[in-house]
């Protein structure tokens, strides 16, 4: 890969220790992948901060690098193990708050906004069509790839990381028009008819399309939380980071529809549901947000919890940024929300928070949410809001 | 004493015992970073331990969390001395890095037999 000469230095180590070994990553990065240089970035999303999955070497090498590190720019975080306020209240040991703590502050030293959120596209971190960003998290990886159209490999979080402190990435794969042309056309003859059928569209997808771009007809139309729920879906069960929806999506038009065409049935998502679905009853855990609740899922979640309560033995978490809880705060949904006995799970979420063990089953709208949980040895159910909340009000799984 | 050249990944020098697989490793969830032993289940190294070794196998798999393992079993001590790949991908790649394990790819790994002794410096792998 070509350095300039101003690179070629940051990489010998003239501007530190974390710029050097930034450098190192993003140029072995660029050759493995046959890089022709590097391109600047207009932001960064970090993952990788859940104390969970870093253990203390993890912390270490932050710490490392925070010693003289400083991202150059706009650099926003994923969600943490546990709420940053209110942990107690979510049942996290202090050992664990104490170490995701010193994981946060390093994150802080440099220079990062604490977000904590995998939605960084609705608090601010918003790029534009066509902008070269280095980002990690799947799911807002695919969001900005596909509904933003802006440009973005999937990072691992040290090389997000690496490019914030450098404010570069090396410029192959997604960074490419031609690697971004659609590769499967995917005929969706199925209604849609509420959002959790967005997690098991993506499903459906996802294993039809593994590893491919689809090019997506017959979708009439799609709002913002479907397609951030399909997003988190379709990549988490086999689709490359980027898809297009002829008449929804950016770009879908400007794009050749591929020759080969795989169709989604009605049958096909009833199998997603049985698929994503335990055979369970009794519900511990019903958790919404994933990926974290916009201000009307907030909304929606209060609207159907009004002058109704959670049940014993249940709880009912609403995964959502800070930023995202504040609105509610303002509009009184956070009170209605916490008066019913359900509790708001800010910069956290289902999948990395340290849930094995608590809870034996989780209810949820999120088709990711439940890859997620399984992992951490739960029965899960999909289903749409209102059948999440009633969940929560009876403890039982009623469809 | 026959050479193989390949491409450097990350710097250094190791040299031990190769312990070679003709498949993909992922080290989040597939390696214990306490005792750096395989514990991905019907892996065929599953059960055997990856410390001190020239770890040889055709390329990584699974979630970018594992280049965070290969850190941590840097700092355990329960890292491989070295790691050959046929192709390396990312997150091998970046763990190998922040790590500083040795790693050179484009390497015929049919050639190295687990057991053998191994050096691998600056892209070159050499069959002691």
């Amino acid at each position: 890969m070509y350095l300039t000469e101003k690179e070629q230095r940051m990489l010998e180590g003239a501007e530190g220790y974390a710029v050097r070994k930034s450098m190192e990553i993003l140029v072995a990065l660029g050759d493995i992948y046959d890089a022709k240089s590097l391109i600047k970035v207009g932001s960064v999303q970090v993952a990788g901060v859940s104390y969970h999955n870093l253990g203390d070497a993890g912390l270490e090498f932050l710490n490392e690098l925070a010693k003289d590190g400083k991202v150059r720019v706009l650099t926003t975080l994923n969600p943490a193990g546990m709420d940053l306020e209110n942990w107690q209240q979510l049942g996290i040991s202090p050992e664990f708050a104490e170490k995701q703590n010193l994981v946060i502050d390093a994150f802080k030293r440099m220079g990062i906004l604490i977000s904590c959120t995998c939605t960084p596209y609705l608090i601010g971190n918003l790029p534009l069509y066509g902008e070269h960003i280095a980002w990690s998290e799947s799911s807002a990886v695919t969001f900005a790839n596909s509904v933003i159209g802006a440009k973005t490999n999937r990072e691992g979080g040290p090389s997000a990381l690496a490019a914030a402190f450098v404010g570069k990435t090396p410029c192959y794969g997604l960074h490419l028009d031609e690697n971004r042309v659609p590769e499967v056309h995917v005929q969706v003859n199925a209604e849609l008819t509420k959002l959790s059928d967005w997690g098991a569209l993506g499903y459906a997808i996802g294993k039809k399309a593994e590893n491919k771009i689809p090019y997506i007809t017959g979708v009439k139309a799609a709002d913002l939380d479907e397609l951030k729920s399909f997003c988190a879906s379709v990549v988490t069960y086999g689709a490359k980071p980027l898809f297009y929806i002829k008449g929804i999506t950016p770009g879908a038009e400007q794009q050749p529809q591929p020759k080969e065409t795989v169709t989604i049935e009605q049958a096909d998502i009833k199998n997603a549901y049985d698929n994503i679905n335990d055979e369970v009853s009794d519900i511990e855990l019903v958790c919404v947000g994933c990926p974290h609740c916009s201000i009307n899922e907030i909304a929606k979640v209060a609207e159907l919890l009004e002058g109704k309560k959670v049940a014993d033995g249940t709880e009912f978490w609403v995964a959502t940024s800070r930023t995202a809880k504040q609105l509610a705060d303002k509009r009184g949904y956070t009170q209605i929300i916490e008066a019913a006995g359900a509790k708001f799970a800010c910069d956290t979420c289902m999948a990395v928070a340290p849930l094995k063990g608590r809870f034996k089953s989780l209810a949820t709208t999120s088709a990711k949410g439940c890859f997620y949980s399984r992992q951490n040895n739960m029965k899960t159910k999909m289903g749409s809001m209102e059948e999440c909340v009633e969940a929560a009000v009876t403890g039982k799984w009623s469809s | 004493m026959e050479q193989l050249k390949g491409r450097l990944i990350s710097k250094g020098k190791g040299e031990g015992e190769a312990l070679v697989t003709t498949q993909p490793i992922s080290f989040y969830g597939g390696v214990d970073p306490n005792t750096g032993v395989v514990i991905e289940k019907g892996h065929e190294l599953q059960g055997q331990s990856v410390k001190g070794k020239i770890l040889v196998f055709p390329t990584g798999k699974g979630s970018t969390v594992g280049s965070y393992t290969l850190y941590r079993m840097k700092k355990n001590g329960t890292a491989p001395a070295a790691i050959v790949n046929r192709e390396c991908e990312t997150v091998v790649a970046v763990g190998v890095i922040i790590s500083e394990i040795p790693c050179v790819d484009k390497i015929d790994i049919a050639k190295i037999k687990t057991g053998s002794h191994v050096q691998v410096e600056s892209g070159v792998v050499t069959l002691l």
